[in-house]
């Protein structure tokens, strides 16, 4: 078992599926010759060739279109955007054309979209934005949030294999701070399934990517209190694990759901219907949801600190649920 | 005005010359007859459409091509069968050249259970693989990027096969008609663009929509070549587009090709038109494809008016086998409303 970095491991799946199936290529913005500007594509095209990792024009929506094509004649592209902000300019080809094929086809379209998302890099508004709450409305397209480099490995390779649009959401903030042990061998990480991080009866926090390190810091914090938190990680966000929110719920009655993004109009706020509508009376409390301000991410340090959410906002948070 | 410039000028000059090379290197008068007989099932297809229409059977709105028949029909013309064609709404004279059946054209109109999308989306909106045909969206150049991905898949397959696809005068402004193309030219992939210019976009005409003297002339800015020829005669098109099919199987890259029409009616079956003046109709309409190709069949002899009533004959029972079968067909259980949104 080899120690790897997020990104890295995010690399390998990468790099077993292409030696895997001779179907699968790349097509992005600077990640052939370059490897890409966070490095996740190093070697890649030395190894495979440009044919399959294809330094395309600045052009996102001919990217995610192509590769939306390539796709539905069979092929298995990884289409890289350099952050995920910029997938706003293939946002149609996302939703009008990748989503909706095979409900209008029953054709399927095995696309992946890497997304390097979110903020506490310094990034500013174009580098730092959460998008998926956008897609997490489209009925069609899946969407991957792995928090850990086992994690990162098995999903990517899971949602290489998949025969939908893919949404593989990469967080920045956890490329190279975050490892953890990977095996070398080829396994997955299916997508639609959680996972609980911490135990705990107390009471839980639901949350998915960066912040999952964040509610994992501030549930230590809580235990020395003797109060103990669930920690749950979703992992992915469509298909959601409706079964393990509900079990949550039931095992502890408070929840705080808990994401990088926005909070209005979040995944929060879905998952918080999902449990006022089928674990009302499993519940100790009102369901809270914790989330970025409702700004964009700003650029100076005490700014950005001030909108995203963190630990300190998040031990509080817990303690007002604990207390209620 | 903009559009009556087009027809006098520009097409006056192209015509001449690529008349002269259709001469040298002709269809067979077997192969003429076929894309005559293409161009009247398509005008009598549509012209189903809009009776059905009117009797209030179509689902939605009714989208037909009088006026596209020749553009339509010699463009697909000039594929092979392993060819890959992405036609938009103007086209089902391309549909029915590439294989499709009658039954599914009318199937998908009124929306039936065995229709092709099973009655989740109409007209042309869907797919065929085995006969390689991939339907339009509405979203006008949103296909463009998604053929250029075909092209790319068939060129990384090495599959020696050519992707056709089209938009209109009004969907080339549309940013995805500019990612698209140029991404195909950087890739020097196997794709052909065939801008159908109707000289509407809806209600728009084309000086509302563009300041170029042509829209092929984009095409020198992606550094591949363009060409505008008349997009009502046949054979024309058909010399053109079998002349970039080549270059394109050839490995030499892109083409785009507008095509000179008029749209002889309006938008959709709701629309009448009235924005349209009267003399720009009337004299497109002597332009009619379907009429000026049969005049033009009937003087060299090729076309008589026994051959002409038999295929009219043959047309009108097929239509009308098709359109009984879609109507008998039902519409899709609502239960499979839910089913189908992810693939397994």
């Amino acid at each position: 078992m080899a120690v790897m970095t997020y990104i890295e491991a995010i690399a390998r799946g990468m790099w077993e599926e292409m030696e895997r199936d001779p179907t699968v290529f790349m097509i992005g913005e600077d990640i052939g010759a370059y490897g890409g500007a966070f490095k996740a594509t190093k070697g890649f095209q030395k190894r495979f060739g440009s044919a399959r990792v294809i330094d395309s024009p600045l052009s996102e929506a001919a990217i995610i279109g192509a590769a939306t094509g390539a796709a539905l004649v069979g092929m298995r592209p990884i289409a890289e955007m350099q952050f995920a902000d910029f997938v706003t300019c293939g946002f149609n080809q996302l939703v009008t054309n990748a989503a909706k094929i095979h409900y209008r086809w029953h054709l399927p379209v095995p696309l992946v979209v890497r997304l390097p998302t979110g903020g506490y890099i310094h990034g500013g508004p174009y580098h730092s934005a959460s998008t998926e709450a956008w897609f997490f409305h489209v009925p069609g397209l899946k969407i991957a949030a792995p928090s850990n480099p086992y994690d990162a490995k098995g999903m990517m390779k899971s949602a290489v294999r998949d025969n939908n649009p893919v949404l593989f959401y990469e967080f920045k903030y956890l490329y190279r701070r975050v490892k953890g042990e990977v095996p070398e061998e080829d396994y997955t990480v299916p997508l639609g399934k959680g996972e609980i991080r911490r135990s705990g009866d107390d009471l839980a926090v639901i949350t998915y990517g960066s912040t999952v390190h964040l509610a994992l810091e501030a549930a230590e914090d809580l235990a020395r209190d003797g109060v103990q938190t669930r920690v749950v990680d979703l992992r992915t966000l469509a298909p959601l694990d409706e079964e393990l929110i509900l079990e949550t719920v039931r095992a502890t009655g408070k929840v705080l759901v808990l994401h990088e993004a926005n909070t209005t109009g979040g995944v929060g706020g879905e998952i918080a219907a999902l449990i006022a509508e089928r674990a009302f009376r499993d519940l100790d409390a009102p369901v809270r949801r914790l989330g970025a301000l409702d700004v964009p991410v700003p650029f100076a340090p005490s700014l950005e600190e001030a909108v995203l959410p963190d630990k300190e906002r998040i031990v509080a948070t817990l303690r007002e649920l604990n207390a209620y | 005005m903009h559009f009556a410039r087009l027809p006098d000028t520009n097409v006056g000059t192209t015509t001449t010359l690529r008349t002269a090379a259709r001469r040298r290197d002709g269809l067979s008068d077997t192969d003429r007859l076929k894309l005559y007989y293409y161009m009247r099932l398509t005008r009598a297809c549509d012209d189903a459409i809009l009776r059905l229409y009117k009797q209030g059977k179509i689902v939605g709105g009714a989208y037909t091509g009088r006026g596209n028949e020749a553009t339509a029909v010699g463009s697909a013309f000039a594929l092979d069968a392993h060819d890959y064609l992405l036609p938009m709404h103007r086209d089902l004279g391309a549909h029915l050249v590439k294989g499709q059946t009658l039954r599914n054209i009318f199937l998908q109109q009124l929306g039936r259970k065995d229709s092709l999308t099973r009655g989740r989306d109409g007209t042309g909106h869907y797919a065929d693989p085995p006969l390689r045909i991939y339907g339009n969206v509405s979203h006008l150049a949103a296909m463009i990027p998604v053929a250029v991905g075909v092209a790319l898949a068939a060129s990384l397959r090495k599959e020696n096969a050519v992707v056709m696809t089209y938009i209109g005068d009004g969907g080339s402004n549309v940013g995805e008609f500019h990612e698209g193309v140029n991404m195909a030219a950087v890739m020097n992939l196997p794709f052909i663009l065939i801008i159908e210019n109707n000289q509407y976009a809806y209600s728009t005409p084309v000086e509302r929509q563009f300041a170029a003297e042509k829209l092929s002339d984009r095409a020198a800015g992606y550094g591949i070549p363009g060409v505008t020829i008349d997009g009502t005669d046949v054979e024309l098109v058909h010399d053109t587009c079998r002349t970039a099919v080549r270059r394109a199987r050839k490995g030499e890259g892109p083409t785009v090709i507008e095509t000179l029409t008029m749209r002889l009616h309006g938008h959709s079956a709701s629309d009448d038109a009235s924005y349209v003046p009267a003399e720009i109709l009337s004299e497109w309409s002597e332009k009619d494809p379907v009429g000026q190709f049969a005049r033009r069949l009937q003087q060299e002899g090729v076309l008589n008016d026994a051959k002409e009533e038999e295929m009219e004959r043959g047309i009108t029972r097929a239509i009308e086998e098709a359109v009984d079968v879609a109507l008998a067909n039902p519409f899709p259980p609502p239960e499979e409303a839910s089913e189908g949104v992810y693939a397994p």
